[in-house]
């Protein structure tokens, strides 16, 4: 079995959860005495670092979302001295605001720490090429399997996203044995390569696939490795936790939340009450070591459960099972969170639209596609073909600079988009994974 | 001057969304409505069409495509008298050079053809399409 960090991955769960409250006690303790934040929602829900106790105690804290933090743009929820800080990134700010998350020296290290255990476990060593195809730059996906990938002694192809042929080419020549990318990508890449008349399994030494950004399922995992070859390993992560920073261990079987990097909770997200494992609820994800940006009790959106049985890799660090959706209508095509409302207020810039849409969300070979359906008010409809044709445009555009994805607009008669009473239901997602 | 209006003809623009069958959804209302067809055309835009119609009674048509949920709008057209033989179209080209046409389509009506154009101009249009010595249709003709 490979370990990065015996110390750590191989404790008990006795001993893990006595380095929780320690990490939890601290953690708390700072954010009470460094982030007035952080300091005023814990006395408004009545508590203090001395009410932690145990574990169970962590519930006292007050939950945060997803608005906490955009609230607090650009750096109210920031902890750290600015001479402490090395780096920012930032969500793609779909929703408004993006979300800037700072980070010190030492959440660097914990954050490729987190991947280094799960990428070693895997087999992955000084010897391995790693190509990092997801985007680089404010958003955490590239540089953080980069420097994760340096971290273990392999050698980083920062290939980052497009070029498809370049990607392939690089993979052939340089002995690229694995990728991070969406599972989705990899796939589409495989195809064009396939069209290359390249043959993944056996022109190249690709076996390893570091996959994530997109729900994805076994059955594609297992087309990866009948097609190409590739064992493709599940992360999970969120720019707001650092970035890409789960992974599964060689067992494939659930994500390690590592015990010493995060407090994880799953809970019913109608009451907030705890769940135990194999209840299916939303992830409530604690950092305990985060410096620059902590995140405490924070509602990831994500549902999933905690996994029962030890798993056989040995490792006592809690699992989940793979996203099974979403607590609020959040979708995620080719990477990218896309919320309706998103959709919504910026269909609301065209005065020549009513205000009903419908997003249909599809997959075309291995890659999603977006189409937009909007009323075109009585009003603005013209005889004149060139004229609709410019106002699809405009309001395509539109989209596609709030959302960072191209989406395709189709025009309807007025009051032909179905209505809601209560929950509107306005997306079709049509993908099979 | 004399008056143009008598020139200007009604032409229905329909709204089509990319469903199936949409046509068929415009021409049963009109048949409901014991509305007759003198011509149309279908134009293609970008994941929709506009379907143009020019019929006897446009404003009971307007009314009741509207109400089965149409998105309808007039437009003013101009309809040219074509001899039936082949040349007619281009004799008629040959008198209108410097009429800029958006859009237009034609049909028998025996003896004679007719084109339907829609101009930039239309007022501009009307005379300098007399000015050749073309021969317009009364409205009269059709609605």
């Amino acid at each position: 079995m490979n370990v990065w960090n015996p110390h750590i991955e191989l404790m008990s769960k006795a001993q893990l959860e006595t380095l929780q409250l320690r990490l939890l006690k601290i953690q708390t303790r700072r954010m009470w005495e460094h982030s007035p934040f952080y300091h005023d929602r814990m006395r408004e829900a009545g508590v203090s670092p001395d009410d932690i106790r145990t574990l169970e105690d962590v519930r006292r804290l007050p939950f945060m979302t997803k608005k906490d933090l955009r609230d607090n743009y650009p750096n109210r929820l920031m902890m750290s001295d600015r001479g402490d800080l090395v780096r920012y990134h930032a969500s793609s700010g779909t929703t408004g605001k993006p979300i800037i998350v700072g980070y010190t020296k030492t959440d660097l290290e914990n954050w490729s720490e987190s991947l280094a255990r799960a990428m070693t476990s895997f087999g992955l060593g000084r010897k391995d090429i790693v190509q990092v195809s997801n985007t680089y730059g404010l958003f955490s996906g590239g540089l953080g399997f980069h420097y994760a990938t340096e971290k273990i002694g392999a050698t980083v192809v920062p290939a980052s996203t497009g070029n498809t042929d370049r990607q392939i080419d690089l993979i052939c020549d340089l002995g690229v044995t694995a990728m991070a990318a969406t599972p989705s990508y990899l796939m589409y890449l495989g195809e064009v390569a396939a069209k290359r008349g390249i043959d993944m399994r056996k022109d190249t030494k690709l076996r390893v696939g570091l996959l994530g950004g997109e729900p994805w399922s076994d059955r594609m995992r297992d087309r990866l490795y009948e097609t190409m070859g590739v064992r493709g390993y599940n992360c999970f992560g969120a720019s707001e936790l650092s970035g890409p920073l789960f992974l599964e261990c060689a067992e494939q079987n659930g994500i390690h939340i590592w015990g010493d990097i995060a407090l994880l909770e799953i809970v019913d997200p109608d009451t907030g009450e705890p769940l135990g494992p194999g209840e299916r609820g939303e992830m409530v994800i604690t950092m305990l070591q985060k410096e620059a940006f902590p995140i405490m009790r924070y509602r990831m959106g994500d549902i999933t459960m905690m996994m029962d049985e030890p798993c056989p890799c040995g490792r006592a660090h809690p699992r989940i099972a793979r996203i099974q959706g979403r607590v609020d209508d959040m979708i995620i095509i080719r990477g990218i969170n896309v919320f309706p409302s998103q959709v919504e207020h910026s269909l609301m810039q065209h005065p020549e639209l009513g205000s009903e849409f419908q997003l249909v969300v599809d997959r075309k070979g291995h890659l999603d596609t977006m189409l937009v359906r909007a009323e075109l008010r009585p009003e603005a409809f013209t005889d004149d073909i060139v004229a609709l044709n410019a106002l699809r445009e405009r309001v395509s555009n539109r989209l596609r600079n709030v959302l960072n994805i191209s989406v395709n607009v189709e025009l309807v008669q007025p009051d032909t988009l179905p209505r809601f009473e209560g929950k509107a239901k306005r997306v079709m997602d049509r993908r099979e994974y | 001057m004399s008056d143009t209006s008598r020139y200007r003809i009604k032409q229905l623009s329909i709204f089509s969304e990319n469903r199936p069958n949409r046509l068929g959804a415009v021409a049963k209302v009109l048949k409901e409505g014991s509305i007759n067809i003198l011509g149309f055309s279908i134009a293609e835009g970008a994941g929709y069409g506009v379907i143009r119609v020019l019929v006897d009674r446009p404003d009971l048509a307007k009314d009741l495509l509207t109400e089965a949920g149409f998105v309808v709008k007039f437009t003013e057209v101009l309809a040219i008298r074509m001899e039936d033989r082949p040349g007619g179209l281009y004799d008629l080209t040959e008198r209108m050079k410097d009429i800029n046409i958006e859009y237009g389509y034609g049909y028998r009506n025996p003896p004679y053809a007719v084109l339907i154009v829609r101009v930039e101009d239309i007022e501009k249009g009307i005379r300098s399409l007399l000015a050749g010595g073309l021969d317009l249709l009364d409205n009269v003709n059709f609605h």
